[in-house]
């Protein structure tokens, strides 16, 4: 059989599939680097926008949205790991009960229902019950919906785990939680970290949810960014964006990597 | 004499499928005990039952006279060889071995100690630094071995631990595990498919089929007097032949053979009627005064032996193996042979 290569039409869309995709992001990279104040034309060399970003005058209030954006993000991934490793423990190691069919559908249901629908729902629960949107609020969205995300590394890396280690440990007289705490934790360890590291980033990133549930004053770096825009694209916000861009990029090649070296030494 | 295992009438529920009809088999301190059967039959279930794993579904179980049906793995003084050994990935060699002491509550200085004298009794000091992937899958198994024997365990189960090495290995490894086990002193449970293996290295060996002992006894016993059809195809080679069964009078039957001559010869059961008798194939041998009259189909070489393979004048097919000497002559397929039985080389069965 022929390789997908060699079907006619393949080369162009591949490459016009790259090009859409990767186009404006380096775009938006080369011009934060742009010393003219310009968005569309190039007038040399420069990191004034990155200053700009930490000294101009929109900087306490980035500073802050960034703030808010990596503490909500730490203890959302945090959190969300913990349930998700529970979650993942009782799915793959707890045999066979009544509803985990179910339960695996609700784990996973976050990442097939649209976003939006989702922002709306969370938004209704939390005023149905009384609770003032705010920090408190994006904190509860954010770890929901990074439940999934964190789930599916964990669980995936715990199904590559034979049952005998822990067995093995049992035999040599740990107790159950021994066995898990010396034996079967280390072993999903790269899991667990890749998890973590996914819920950070999607946490990290999140708009439509945020944007709902975040109340008046409140703002996330994307909401942050979201709210300079509508004003006007100016090159501080290329600035911003590449660099959360490079913190996606190292927390993705991260999980990556640390799934692969895991997956090499089980 | 208290038995070091003891199981009575155990039985083993997965849902509908039952893995144990009712086993029950007393093994004795010290012994090596082979559990002995085809794929499927029950082995690593009766295994997971005494280490603890599973629990019984009907029945008894005793450790040392002590019942220990619900008794968590950790509290049981048993340990295991796994088939694929199971060693830790992310623990050293020495720490593998270290573990059980280390749960035990052994201090580090001693444990190490102990550990270390292990891996000694291995031959594989040069490695405790390793880790599991770093070795060969001969290596792999002795550290498995020395792990599940540094907490001195009163018995050892051993679940096919042989049957991942290479020939050569294997056979060095049976020399070795045997020694192990005189050695230590520790009860040895061996589960295998292998029946060379169970024959050479067993004190008693329980021959199971579908869940169930079929017999029980030294290698001796099941190879010469197999109770049942099962055991006397399982272990070794044999003839079976549909015989006529004239009297059966204390274990001994006479038989009619095809063509007509009658012998007498140990039986398993006690009926008449028509029964399967069992001849082993070296115990036949061409002779003038012939208890059965053959044609020769084919002679094959196998070394040390031949194995001549031929049909009776009634039509069932039988094998003989001579052993490979000077002979004057050897049987030319289409030639048409006497077949002597030596005394004691048929056995009646009971089913
Ligand atoms: N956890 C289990 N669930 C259901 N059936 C099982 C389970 N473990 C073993 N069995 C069944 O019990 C029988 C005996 O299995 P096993 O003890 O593994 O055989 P052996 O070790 O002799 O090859 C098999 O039919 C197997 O399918
Ligand atoms: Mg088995």
């Amino acid at each position: 059989m022929k390789g997908v290569r060699h079907y006619p039409g393949f080369l162009p869309l591949t490459i016009l599939c790259l090009v859409v995709l990767y186009t404006p992001l380096i775009v938006v990279a080369v011009y934060s680097f742009n010393a003219s104040t310009s968005i569309t034309s190039w007038g040399g060399f420069s990191l004034r926008w990155y200053g700009e970003v930490f000294t101009g005058r929109e900087a306490a209030r980035f500073g802050q949205a960034a703030w808010n954006s990596i503490t909500i993000a730490l203890m959302a991934a945090t959190t969300a790991t913990v349930i998700a490793t529970a979650a993942a423990l009782a799915m793959v190691r707890g045999g066979p009960f009544r509803g985990r069919q179910a339960s695996f559908a609700l784990i996973n249901l976050p990442l097939m229902v649209p976003e939006i629908v989702i922002a709306v729902a969370t938004l209704i629960f939390f005023s149905t019950i009384g609770l003032r949107t705010g920090y408190l609020t994006i904190l509860l969205a954010h770890i929901t919906f990074c439940i999934p995300f964190a789930y599916l590394p964990i669980a995936a890396r715990l199904e590559g785990i034979e049952g005998t280690y822990e067995q093995a440990a049992r035999d040599l007289y740990a107790t159950r939680a021994q066995a898990f705490r010396l034996i079967l934790l280390p072993l999903m360890m790269p899991g667990v970290i890749s998890g973590w590291l996914l819920a950070f980033i999607i946490s990290l990133d999140d708009f439509i949810i945020t944007n709902f549930v975040k109340g008046a004053g409140m703002e996330t770096l994307p909401t942050a960014i979201f709210g300079s825009v509508k004003q006007g694209i100016k090159p501080n916000i290329m600035a911003i964006s590449t660099l959360m861009l490079l913190v996606s990029v190292l927390f993705v090649t991260a999980a990556y990597l640390i799934n692969r070296k895991g997956r090499q030494s089980p | 004499m208290t038995a070091a295992v003891d199981l009575k009438n155990v039985v083993k529920r997965y849902g509908p499928v039952t893995a144990l009809h009712g086993v029950s088999l007393a093994i004795a301190d010290n012994e090596f005990f082979t559990l002995l059967g085809p794929s499927g039959c029950g082995k690593t279930t009766l295994l997971r039952l005494i280490a603890g794993f599973e629990d019984i579904s009907e029945g008894e179980i005793r450790l040392f006279d002590k019942d220990i049906a619900g008794l968590e793995p950790n509290l049981r003084p048993v340990n295991t060889v796994f088939q694929h050994y199971a060693l830790f990935p992310h623990m050293t060699v020495l720490d593998n071995v270290a573990f059980g002491l280390k749960m035990k509550g052994v201090d580090p200085v001693a444990r190490r100690a102990r550990a270390g004298q292990m891996l000694e009794m291995v031959h594989l000091s040069a490695f405790a630094d390793r880790f599991p992937s770093q070795l060969s899958g001969g290596q792999q198994q002795r550290v498995a071995l020395a792990r599940a024997l540094a907490p001195e365990p009163k018995v050892l189960l051993l679940d096919e631990p042989l049957s991942a090495l290479d020939l050569k290995l294997r056979q060095a490894m049976r020399v070795e595990l045997k020694q192990l086990q005189e050695q230590t002193g520790i009860t040895f449970i061996f589960v295998t498919h292998d029946q060379e293996e169970a024959l050479t290295m067993s004190d008693r060996i329980a021959v199971m089929s579908a869940g169930r002992v079929q017999q029980i006894g030294t290698a001796r016993d099941i190879y010469e007097a197999p109770e049942n059809r099962f055991v006397a195809d399982f272990i070794g080679e044999t003839n079976l032949l549909q015989v006529d069964v004239a009297a059966v009078r204390e274990g001994r039957a006479t038989v009619v053979l095809p063509g007509g001559k009658q012998i007498v010869c140990p039986a398993s059961g006690t009926s008449s009627g028509r029964h399967n008798l069992s001849i082993r194939p070296e115990r036949l041998t061409i002779s003038d005064n012939a208890d059965l009259m053959a044609t020769v189909e084919r002679v094959v070489y196998l070394g040390t032996d031949l194995q001549v393979i031929a049909h009776l004048d009634s039509g069932e097919p039988i094998s003989l193996r001579l052993q490979n000497a000077a002979r004057v002559s050897l049987p030319e397929p289409g030639q048409r042979i006497g077949l002597h039985l030596e005394e004691g080389g048929a056995r009646l069965l009971a089913d």
